[in-house]
């Protein structure tokens, strides 16, 4: 759709039609301190210039095509089919907002239906809604669910959940009268169930986990389900789903809600995003379910076809007592994730986990044996795990950033005290070559 | 329309038929005539307290969805559990099968405050109830 701006008479007309004598006229009513400061751009430039500046600030970049990258902690590097691009380049597909005209918008609508079957079927649990912005704001709106459903007014949320994820769910509360309490982690890695039981009470919403956790173990939640729903609380899972092809899936676990991360199925890990939240959850919690849903139902002529359903939830029609004023997905992004699943099929999806534990496993053992890193060998894993260095963190990637190489993220910045401790992360795009070459130049730090 | 004698109602158009400090509450002819299809009723919660004119459960229609408040202050003490696989009963029976709760009224006196069934007529003849 061309966007074409309203030329000077058109507005000029316009203003005179509703009287009054200019821009600055109509919004005198708001002070002009909060009107904004005087910008002082640059001057104008031609289209080659724009490009050449573009370029070479493009340049600055270090991509993890160039270099051996070892980074996980949220963003994983998995390989895409070329086919998934192929279908999502489609132009009637460009969009990033779920259709509201069936009529016009079958194929979308389609496309979204398919990606909520998928994800239900991934996760184990009966619905799922076409998406949300991202990982962190799906897993705040999951909180929320909890806190509505309940009517309590704490979310309890397990600290090997990804930092920034809390950081999104405590930014969702600040102004409200609820309250964010997290229980601690062994040493190591996985949720503690003794700091959880002191902290599970009458006041509990939902509790939040994440599996695998942040730290990359997959956690063993046997008898959770239970636990919470004694408690009459909501229990939420986060976690990479390509892991749930392979290990339980948080409807097997008993989840009442699963929430979290949809990159890793076809989405590049790019600077951050756009990424895609997935949430999917029970039959009974599916009117408290926030944003859109597409539904298979029948035409006039009794063919098949989709429309957006169950809409009454949404803030449009219930105005302030929506579920939630979140009412755009990712439809592009669920696009990527359908075709995605679609390409691999459901042996494809296993191989894929497979291949990430196989390389994690292969690389955790790698560092085992040089002198002075140490890694906790028999915690279950699937892509990434925990490092401790005798060195600096800093220093490594100093060095290993000479040779090409990404090494990990540092956990320091997010919890105090784990000094000199990394995340290190090995999907099924390393070779065993690649992961040699790692921990060779590992070995000389 | 059809407006029994022996129910008392709300400007926000439910009704309400007190026995004791027992009140079974549902929405009128005229409310179900204008939500339209109902696909699905929020139930209220046995044991919650809710002060007169506070919304205690929710009727959706295909297009929109309605607060439905209680006439007076109470506890609820029982909901229509029929509207779960037949929500089209508030269509069919508003007055009867179409029952949504049953308030237990803190203050049976306050029925006097509600309309009687004339004054609801004149109240929807006037158009003020839009």
């Amino acid at each position: 759709m061309p966007y074409i701006p309203l030329t000077g008479p058109e507005k000029r007309g316009l203003l005179r039609e509703i009287g009054v004598s200019s821009l600055d006229d109509l919004i005198r009513a708001i002070p002009s301190a909060l009107r904004g400061p005087e910008m002082s751009l640059p001057e104008g430039m031609s289209e080659p210039e724009v490009q050449r500046l573009v370029r070479d600030l493009g340049a600055l970049n270090t991509s993890g095509l160039d270099f051996l990258s070892f980074l996980g902690a949220g963003s994983y590097d998995h390989f895409i089919p070329s086919a998934v691009q192929e279908v999502i380049s489609r132009q009637e597909f460009s969009t990033a907002y779920t259709p509201y005209q069936p009529e016009a918008s079958q194929g979308t609508l389609q496309a979204i239906f398919e990606y909520q079957s998928l994800m239900a079927e991934l996760t184990g649990l009966a619905a799922s809604n076409a998406s949300h912005y991202d990982g962190a704001t799906s897993l705040a709106e999951a909180a929320l669910v909890a806190l509505r459903h309940t009517e309590r007014p704490k979310i309890l949320i397990a600290r090997s959940v990804h930092p920034h994820h809390r950081e999104v769910i405590r930014t969702y509360l600040a102004e409200s009268t609820c309250r964010v309490e997290e229980f601690g982690f062994t040493a190591g890695g996985g949720f503690d169930r003794q700091s959880l039981a002191a902290k599970l009470d009458a006041d509990t919403a939902g509790v939040i986990f994440q599996t695998p956790n942040f730290f990359g173990i997959v956690e063993d939640l046997a008898g959770i389900a239970d636990q919470v729903h004694a408690n009459k609380s909501l229990l939420i899972l986060s976690g990479h789903p390509a892991s749930f092809a392979l290990f339980r899936s948080p409807g097997e676990w008993g989840a009442d809600i699963a929430a979290g991360e949809g990159q890793p199925l076809g989405m590049p890990v790019s600077f951050g995003g756009p990424y895609l939240g997935y949430f999917v959850t029970t039959q009974a919690l599916l009117r408290r379910m926030p944003g859109r849903i597409a539904g298979a139902t029948e035409d006039a002529d009794g063919k098949r076809a989709f429309c957006l359903t169950l809409q009454a939830r949404e803030q449009h029609i219930r105005r302030e007592r929506a579920g939630s004023n979140i009412c755009s997905n990712q439809a592009l992004c669920a696009l990527a994730a359908c075709a995605y699943m679609t390409f691999l099929g459901r042996q494809g999806m296993r191989e894929v986990a497979e291949l990430n534990l196989d390389r994690a496993t292969y690389l955790r053992e790698k560092i085992a044996g040089i002198k002075g890193f140490e890694v906790a060998v028999s915690q279950p894993i699937f892509n990434e795990f925990v490092v401790k260095s005798p060195v600096p963190f800093a220093q490594i990637e100093k060095k290993l950033a000479a040779e090409r190489i990404f090494p990990g993220v540092a956990l320091e910045t997010y919890y105090p005290e784990l000094r000199n401790r990394f995340l290190v992360c090995a999907t099924e795009t390393k070779t065993r070559e690649d992961i040699d070459r790692f921990a060779e130049a590992l070995a000389k730090c | 329309m059809n407006f029994p004698e022996n129910l008392r109602y709300t400007r926000t158009h439910e009704w309400i038929a007190l026995t004791g400090n027992k009140g079974k509450v549902g929405v009128t002819e005229y409310a179900q005539k204008e939500i339209s299809d109902v696909v699905f009723v929020e139930l209220a919660r046995k044991g919650h307290a809710v002060a007169q004119g506070k919304a205690a459960s929710v009727v959706e229609s295909v297009k929109a969805a309605f607060d439905i408040y209680a006439p007076l202050a109470g506890v609820i003490s029982d909901f229509n559990q029929a509207l779960e696989s037949n929500p089209g009963l508030v269509n069919q029976d508003p007055y009867g099968a179409g029952w949504l709760f049953e308030l237990e009224v803190t203050d049976p006196s306050a029925l006097n405050t509600l309309m009687t069934a004339a004054q609801y007529a004149e109240f929807i003849q006037s158009g003020a109830g839009h």
